[in-house]
């Protein structure tokens, strides 16, 4: 009964409703539409940043972050790496050490970032070899470096030349080696394009004379949405005395501010856009009400209770509601679908801009549900604000007064 | 048998700051199976009467009674089941539900009573029979004349088998036709089915058909007379 007399009042006033429908149509249309591009573009970011770097995870020595120096290190466990990969959704688990040295060649020195990889793994989370301008990739075994075009640049480097590196090791030795370049690496962001230089671990260990020791154990996981799941799995596994485990949003603080506060901006736009549909589904509500007083007097008469009214006036609402939502939902599922699988891309000076932060520069949309879910909640929000009125007016309603108008 | 006691039933409300007696000292009987009419001048009390004996308003002094009950006593929600299973209303301006068909508009209040389907579909097929209109089951009110749509509403409030109908000018707006196939209609119900109908009313048509003519003239009764 409510049912049906809620599905036919909505249709009373098919023009209203059609409007009324439509205006909540565009709206979720276009919030699903602005959201997608504002959260897909944040997962690109961290996931350029992170894939290309920190990963999504890391462990190393529980003092390490706060003071990064060679004796912050670890004794790799190869068993706790093998435990690690049997974690749901990890694909890699990359062993590094790292440090700064001298990079020098000819007459030209520059600080650089050394990192000490094991290039089949690292490969795995940061796609090295894609970055592999000239040259050759380096292997497990390799005693020679992959260095970052810029630096190379800087030092006039090429493939087959020397490089000295000369810094501090583990417990105070001297850290001096001289190594041949068998690869120019690119990286986007030109930061790491002007200091990166990768070398086999075994060839770090050595330099540092951290023999068996390790920085961080990186890990790379398949499906970032579970990475919460995979940090407390991982954190089981390890001893939290001596252990520190470190997300992507921990280590990239920086990054993380400036999304938040984008986000904040694209928050403000959505609360708009709502404010407004807010306002459209209120107007309809209100009218809808207040022209049938009457009729709600006369029902009362009969014997409906008035909280039959509520419900049958809130079950019209919530169909206006919801196919709002689905009508949004549906309209703007396929455009994000295609655009997910084929990114926008850009040109001219918005692509050189995002390069020149290390990002491919395309517009990614992001596919998730929880948009439509989010949706639906802001709708069924709005919903309930906008019954207020009607519960009110059912309640206080005065059936003698009303049939007399 | 006694179905309404009236005891000396005051109405006052205020109106644009003007305090309005619409109902002084009234004291009634009705008996089961009466056809009786109110009449009077507009603004005699007769709607007032009407809404206070059907429990929509509240008097300001004195007591109804309706089978016992004492109905102004009852809390809202009890008010409004008590109204629903004993007593029925017919408006002036018919008052159908518009979305829903005239066999819809009857099964309503049975529907709120929890009866059950076959039950309903058969006492609203038969209501729409009894008010000649067994062949407009599924039109909508917008489709209806306003007196095919007034023998629905009688149909409306016969369904909830109600102890008396009460109309409120149920003839106002409908032509002479019409109003005296309503009025027959309601007669034949009355005689047949021994169902009291209570109405108020400025027609001369009603008041003869009537068999009791209760006459107010500002909140007074100012005569009873059972022909």
């Amino acid at each position: 009964m409510i049912l049906k007399n809620a599905w036919r009042n909505i249709w009373r006033n098919k023009r209203r409703t059609l409007i009324t429908i439509g205006s909540g149509f565009f709206a979720v249309f276009f919030a699903v539409i602005m959201r997608s591009v504002q959260l897909g573009s944040y997962d690109k970011m961290i996931g350029d940043v992170v894939n290309s770097y920190t990963g999504y995870l890391q462990i190393h020595d529980k003092k390490y972050w706060n003071d990064k120096v060679i004796e912050n290190t670890f004794v790799r466990d190869t068993l706790l790496e093998q435990q690690v990969m049997q974690v749901k959704y990890v694909n890699a688990v990359v062993p590094r050490l790292e440090s700064f040295a001298l990079a020098s060649h000819l007459n030209k020195t520059k600080g650089a970032l050394v990192i000490g990889i094991h290039p089949e793994t690292e490969n795995k989370m940061i796609n090295l070899s894609e970055k592999l301008r000239a040259g050759s990739m380096i292997s497990t075994a390799e005693d020679g470096v992959l260095v970052a075009e810029g630096l190379a640049k800087y030092l006039k480097l090429g493939v087959g030349d020397t490089l000295v590196l000369l810094g501090q090791g583990y417990q105070g030795m001297s850290a001096a080696g001289k190594y041949p370049v068998r690869g120019l690496l690119y990286f986007p962001s030109a930061e790491l394009n002007g200091r990166m230089i990768y070398l086999s671990l075994a060839s770090a260990q050595e330099l540092y004379s951290a023999y068996d020791r390790l920085t961080s154990l990186n890990i790379s996981i398949d499906e970032p949405i579970h990475l919460r799941l995979v940090e407390k799995k991982v954190a089981k596994l390890v001893d939290a005395q001596k252990y520190g485990i470190m997300m992507w949003d921990e280590m990239l603080v920086e990054l993380v501010q400036m999304i938040q506060m984008d986000n904040m901006g694209g928050i403000i736009m959505l609360a708009i856009l709502y404010i407004i549909i807010g306002f459209g589904i209120l107007g309809t509500v209100v009218m809808m009400t207040t022209e049938r007083m009457r009729e709600f007097a006369i029902l009362v008469a009969l014997g409906t209770h008035k909280s039959v009214l509520s419900l049958i006036v809130s079950v019209e609402t919530f169909f206006l509601g919801i196919f709002s939502v689905i009508t949004g939902a549906l309209g703007a599922l396929p455009i994000i679908w295609y655009f997910h699988l084929h990114p926008i891309p850009l040109t001219g000076v918005a692509a050189q801009s995002m390069l020149a932060y290390g990002l491919e520069p395309v517009v990614p949309f992001a596919l998730r549900w929880d948009f439509f879910l989010n949706q639906a909640y802001v709708i069924l929000a709005i919903i309930l604000i906008s019954l207020i009125y009607p519960w009110a007016k059912i309640a206080y309603l005065s059936v003698v007064k009303e049939i007399k108008h | 048998m006694e179905v309404i006691a009236i005891n000396n039933v005051y109405k006052t409300y205020v109106e644009s700051e003007i305090e309005v007696k619409a109902v002084r000292g009234v004291s009634l009987r009705f008996q089961q199976g009466e056809f009786a009419a109110i009449v009077g001048p507009s603004g005699s009390g007769k709607t007032t009467l009407l809404n206070l004996l059907g429990g929509l308003d509240t008097p300001t002094a004195g007591e109804i009674t309706i089978g016992g009950t004492h109905i102004h006593q009852l809390k809202p929600s009890k008010l409004i089941d008590f109204r629903r299973d004993n007593i029925g209303f017919v408006f002036q301006s018919y008052n159908l539900i518009p979305v829903l068909t005239a066999k819809e508009n009857i099964e309503f209040i049975m529907q709120l009573q929890k009866r059950a389907k076959k039950e309903r579909d058969q006492r609203s097929l038969e209501l729409l029979e009894a008010v000649g209109l067994a062949d407009r089951v599924n039109a909508r009110p917008a489709k209806l004349s306003g007196g095919q749509q007034q023998r629905v509403a009688v149909a409306r409030a016969l369904a909830s088998k109600p102890k008396f109908i009460l109309a409120d000018e149920p003839t106002a707006n409908l032509d002479s036709v019409s109003t005296e196939k309503l009025l027959d209609i309601m007669e034949k119900l009355n005689r047949e089915e021994n169902i009291t109908f209570i109405f108020s009313t400025h027609d001369t048509r009603v008041m003869k058909k009537a068999r009791r003519v209760i006459t107010l003239e500002d909140g007074l009764v100012l005569s009873d007379v059972i022909k």
